[in-house]
């Protein structure tokens, strides 16, 4: 193979991408690989059994209106989730360094790479959300038959489709805002992006119908009205999914042409693209605004002080943790409807706001405990270990009081019973995701937060599980005190699983 | 082990270790023996993977060790490690500073976290960041910072607390000769106020004009001790590597090439 060329910098590209995603999955030990391939195959016999429950019914479903508009937003939402993959990837291929100095100043011609780069977001975008699908396209093959092979084809459109659009909102953003501010906007927009369809629809859905499901608007005659005629272009999509042959070639006509044309617009400019964004991140000068004198404090309240503006200074951070509070807004569009007519939708809010309680404070713990860019300096100031942890979990507590107490006194005014079964909850699933992280708790950089799960897929689980669990409790206890021993006790043998499968714990 | 014998002045311990073992896989530390007096500028020397960072991360209290004794300024460090830490500043070769603080902040949350009354603090911090050339830059993120920047807010944070025993791993690494200059200048001050420095480094000019005594380590064991002629001496007496104005760099090659033959 002649080094140098686009071929040649796609084995480069495969063989790193192949490496990085095995060490992903195996947590870096490869001896755990069989024990993974195992796991996956199981869950994906798993899903197969899901998707025949979820979608076998509707196989053989003919192409007509409710059918094109369901298939279109599931197609949507999909596509939203792959492009906000795309940006993330992209982002990362314009600021990440890793080997771009060594590319940019060997004599080889860089385009080729950046080229392979942009199609390779493609690849790795679909290739994501192949397996995610399959369990569904093969019940529905099975029962309907090959007709919805053509549901591959369109993931693989959508992929090349996403990381056009992603590398050409990129490049613009680099253009209108320049490159300083672009990563911190192209993450979080693809953040947004990626749970606004399912909230948009759900906000909806709450103001229309009252209720919380998305089925409700996508088969009201509203939508199903205004939805634009049967051979209509908006439609294509669906019909590639559902074996329209034509309408698959010209959906992967249009994204591969999509794709061609960004990397032939952009991979030229893209070292240029990335020098700048070197540059905006070594000359990068913020100022404090606060020149006060020091405060007196003590070690403990200093510590606080200190978790709190680095989390209030991070942008990403920020974005990151609070990304799962967007997931609070449907509940309390249904709080604020549910203020006049009081229709007992409170049992629907007391669990998501418990859940959501649980998983904001994992993330938080996990910055304030294992995040800590300056382990030896904390370690080595002359205070017990034990207190050093008591105020970081101090710090959680009050950014969690500080988000969820608006919302718990709106609900005690209007249920100060489901206010106090919430209180309860967002406490102990507090409490519990704090334990978890802390039982787990191991030294990384604030910059790692992304990929913290990999580290320990049992801490992951088990505080989702454990999240879940109260949310579940709070729903029961809503409801029945007594009833809510049974969910209360699961949600225990689940904190009490993490505990045992603590490394300190295992060790001992 | 053949540790050259001082005629020691009566001075009090800034440190004392003794038979500090530590293992890994394999021991790092292996029975050392360390003992540097109040005042003095001491710097410990040894080829990679000899134990160095090992030892003075158990006297920061960063690694518990397996066994030994080790004691700071007459406070017995394992079992009392906060009032050790009190006197103590820990500098290591990566700066670990907080990106999203300015050196002030800095100071601020370092001198909180070591009870320092704040209009002390704030009157130290100003002196450090003036000394060190970070005024301009007191209130900027320190983001944006150089290797040698960063290194120079750290030492301005391991300097707030007023220690009296500073530990630093390499701190040099990396820095232009401005700003090692710099951060010379400012450990030489320390301990002319009689501040005391332990300090690991493989720059050996710098421990040859800097350095009181001199201590070499090789498998986690001191291998000589002493001033540089009296490593001069021991190192010619033993394999005849070094002779009188032979430089640290002969003299070092010297004793890590006899321990090498002897193991």
């Amino acid at each position: 193979m002649t080094p140098g060329t686009a071929v040649w910098f796609a084995r480069h590209e495969s063989r790193l991408a192949w490496r990085d995603w095995l060490s992903m999955i195996t947590a870096g030990r490869r001896e755990r690989l069989r024990r993974v391939v195992i796991a996956i195959l199981v869950f994906a016999i798993f899903m197969h059994f899901v998707a025949y429950w979820m979608v076998g019914r509707y196989a053989d479903a003919a192409i007509d209106k409710p059918m094109l508009v369901t298939i279109t937003a599931s197609i949507l939402l999909s596509w939203l989730l792959m492009i906000s993959q795309a940006m993330e990837s992209m982002t990362r291929a314009f600021y990440a360094r890793s080997d771009l100095d060594l590319i940019l100043a060997s004599p080889v011609a860089a385009q080729r790479l950046f080229a392979v780069r942009i199609a390779t977001v493609g690849v790795s975008v679909a290739a994501m959300a192949i397996p995610l699908a399959a369990p569904f396209i093969d019940i529905l093959i099975v029962r309907g038959g090959l007709r919805w092979m053509g549901a591959y084809g369109l993931i693989v459109a959508m992929g090349a489709a996403a990381a056009a659009l992603a590398v050409g909102f990129t490049v613009a953003l680099f253009r209108i805002i320049g490159p300083k501010r672009t990563r911190l906007v192209a993450q979080v927009v693809a953040a947004v992006i990626g749970a606004a369809f399912v909230i948009g629809l759900q906000v909806a859905a709450i103001l229309s119908y009252g209720t919380i499901s998305r089925a409700s608007v996508l088969q009201s005659g509203a939508v199903l009205t205004h939805a634009p005629d049967l051979a209509s272009i908006v439609w294509w999509p669906a019909r590639a999914a559902m074996g329209d042959w034509l309408a698959l070639i010209g959906v992967l006509a249009v994204s591969f042409a999509s794709l061609v044309a960004a990397i032939a617009l952009v991979s030229p400019r893209f070292g240029e693209y990335a020098t700048a964004a070197a540059g905006a991140v070594a000359s990068s000068v913020s100022l404090s605004r606060r020149q006060s004198a020091f405060k007196k404090t003590s070690p403990r309240r200093a510590l606080r002080r200190k978790e709190w503006m680095l989390l209030r200074r991070d942008p990403w951070l920020v974005s990151q943790t609070f990304m799962q509070m967007l997931y609070l807004i449907p509940p309390a569009v249904l709080l604020w409807r549910s203020f006049d007519d009081g229709n007992g939708a409170f049992n629907l809010v007391v669990p998501v706001l418990v859940m959501a309680a649980g998983q904001f404070a994992g993330g938080l713990a996990w910055l304030a405990i294992s995040g800590e860019d300056a382990p030896d300096l904390v370690a080595t100031a002359p205070v017990p270990a034990n207190f050093i942890l008591r105020a970081k979990v101090e710090a959680v507590l009050g950014v969690i009081a500080v988000v969820f107490a608006p919302m718990v006194a709106v609900l005690a005014m209007l249920s100060p019973w489901h206010a106090l079964v919430a209180s309860a909850g967002i406490v102990i699933a507090t409490t519990a995701a704090t334990a978890i992280q802390l039982w787990f708790r191991s030294q990384a950089k604030r910059s790692q937060f992304r990929r913290r799960q990999v580290s320990s897929r049992v801490a992951t689980f088990t505080e989702a599980f454990s999240s879940i669990g109260w949310a579940a409790t709070a729903a029961v206890a809503s409801v029945s005190l007594v009833l809510a021993i049974a969910p209360a006790l699961i949600a225990l043998l689940v904190v009490a699983g993490a505990w045992i499968m603590s490394p300190r714990q295992a060790a001992a | 082990m053949t540790v050259m014998k001082h005629v020691m002045p009566p001075t009090p311990l800034a440190l004392e270790i003794s038979g500090l073992v530590k293992r890994f896989d394999r021991p790092a530390v292996d029975g050392l023996d360390l003992t540097v007096r109040t005042g003095e500028f001491y710097a410990l020397l040894g080829p990679n993977g000899a134990g160095k960072t090992t030892t003075l991360r158990m006297i920061a209290g960063l690694l518990r060790p397996d066994a030994g004794t080790i004691s700071v300024a007459g406070i017995d460090a394992l079992a009392d490690p906060v009032a050790a830490k009190q006197i103590m500043a820990w500098i290591s070769d990566e700066p670990m500073i907080y990106d999203k603080l300015t050196p002030r902040e800095y100071l601020e949350f370092v001198a909180g976290l070591w009870g320092i009354a704040p209009a002390l603090a704030e009157e130290r911090a100003r002196d450090l960041l003036a000394w060190l050339d970070l005024a301009p830059h007191a209130h900027e993120r320190c983001e944006g910072f150089s290797k040698g920047m960063r290194q120079k807010v750290a030492l301005a944070g391991a300097l707030v607390h007023d220690p009296r025993v500073i530990i630093l791993d390499e701190p040099l690494t990396g820095l232009d000769a401005g700003s090692a200059r710099q951060v010379k200048s400012v450990l030489r001050e320390r301990v002319n106020a009689g501040g005391t420095i332990i300090m690991t480094t493989h720059i050996l000019e710098v421990a040859e004009r800097m350095a009181d005594r001199i201590g070499v380590i090789a498998h986690g064991k001191l291998i000589a001790e002493g001033t540089l002629d009296e490593l001069r001496l021991q190192a010619g007496r033993t394999n005849g590597g070094a002779s009188d104005g032979a430089s640290l760099e002969d003299t070092f090659l010297a004793l890590v090439a006899e321990q090498a033959q002897a193991a």
